[in-house]
């Protein structure tokens, strides 16, 4: 591998170095998404006052939003992880990108539910086929293919180098899913937070938000820990480091 | 959602918030979708990796009485 890599990276590519570090990052990350989502919620469901417009019912915006970042967010870490398993056959990144994918699927769920249970009351409809709600769609339907595809096979290290591919393809449905109100008239409303300019959105209601962003990201990084950790288990079930974890649980 | 503040027998600020001004039915499901989902997310890496430790107990286990019926003839695999 390149020079320039440093030294303490190489290491952490190695599976038990990488089961450590991941069990001691895991319950900080979990502290932390617990912790700003005691806030986040407290600030978006009791401090924050009801919108002029949408009454209490905007309240569900705290966990939509987020949700519908996340989902994005970690297609595009499963987009860049797949495709460093593919290019260095880093077996670590193959890990990272279908241990990712179950995640991401989740909150794409969540994204789509809340939107739905939002829509209802505010547009009087559940559903329409509309650019942004179709698009969330697709990315919902793309990650539960990186997952079928990942097990369609039996080598399961050729399984995850196929579905990276497919999740590297799927990375252009991304800026499609953020650009879709921009590009297309639809009912969804437009962004009302941007991290560059003004967001159209009152202090009050802005924090709770930022801070249930905060969370989802640290909860992400603490699945994602206990997800590949486990995974790591698996697949090097052979190795000694594993049979000597094994046997330390039955002693428990 | 008056019944279920009757229920729970409140009054007052905790009934308004419970009303969430008359949109219950729709903010208490989604929460509760966002919630259920994570904490699946959660469980089902733990059953997991307890299942992958058991099968891997289990194959030691067999493996070390298969070498103890016959020493020589099995190479370990």
């Amino acid at each position: 591998m390149a020079k320039w890599i440093p030294l303490w990276l190489h290491k952490l590519g190695s599976p038990p170095t990488f089961y450590r570090f991941a069990g001691a990052v895991r319950p900080w990350a979990m502290g932390l998404a617990l912790l700003f989502g005691v806030i986040g919620l407290y600030g978006g469901l009791v401090l924050a006052p009801p919108d002029y417009q949408q009454g209490d019912a905007y309240r569900i915006i705290f966990i939509h939003v987020p949700s519908a970042w996340m989902s994005m967010f970690v297609y595009a870490v499963m987009g860049v992880s797949g495709f460093i398993a593919l290019v260095w056959r880093l077996k670590l990144a193959e890990v990272v990108a279908m241990e990712s994918a179950p995640i991401g699927a989740a909150f794409a769920f969540i994204t789509l539910a809340t939107g739905s249970l939002w829509g209802k009351p505010m547009w009087g409809t559940w559903w329409t086929w509309d650019a942004r709600l179709t698009s969330e769609l697709v990315l919902l339907f793309l990650y539960l293919g990186v997952i079928g595809l990942y097990h369609a096979f039996e080598d399961r290290r050729q399984g995850a180098r196929a579905a990276s591919f497919l999740a590297i393809i799927g990375v252009i449905n991304v800026p499609i899913v953020h650009y879709s109100v921009v590009w297309w008239n639809t009912l969804h409303q437009g962004s009302t937070v941007s991290i560059f300019g003004h967001s159209k959105m009152p202090w009050e209601m802005l924090w709770p938000l930022l801070a249930m962003t905060l969370a989802t990201k640290c909860y992400y990084a603490a699945s994602l820990c206990r997800r590949a950790r486990t995974d790591i288990l698996a697949l090097e079930s052979g190795k000694d480091w594993v049979r000597e974890i094994a046997q330390a649980e039955a002693a428990r | 959602m008056s019944t279920l503040s009757h229920f729970f027998a409140l009054s007052g600020e905790a009934a308004a918030f419970f009303r969430m001004g008359g949109y219950a039915g729709y903010v208490w499901p989604a929460y509760a979708v966002f919630f259920v989902v994570l904490i699946a997310d959660n469980v089902a890496p733990r059953l997991r990796r307890r299942r992958i430790l058991r099968e891997l107990r289990g194959r030691l286990a067999r493996q070390v009485a298969r070498e103890r019926r016959s020493p020589s003839s099995t190479p370990a695999p």
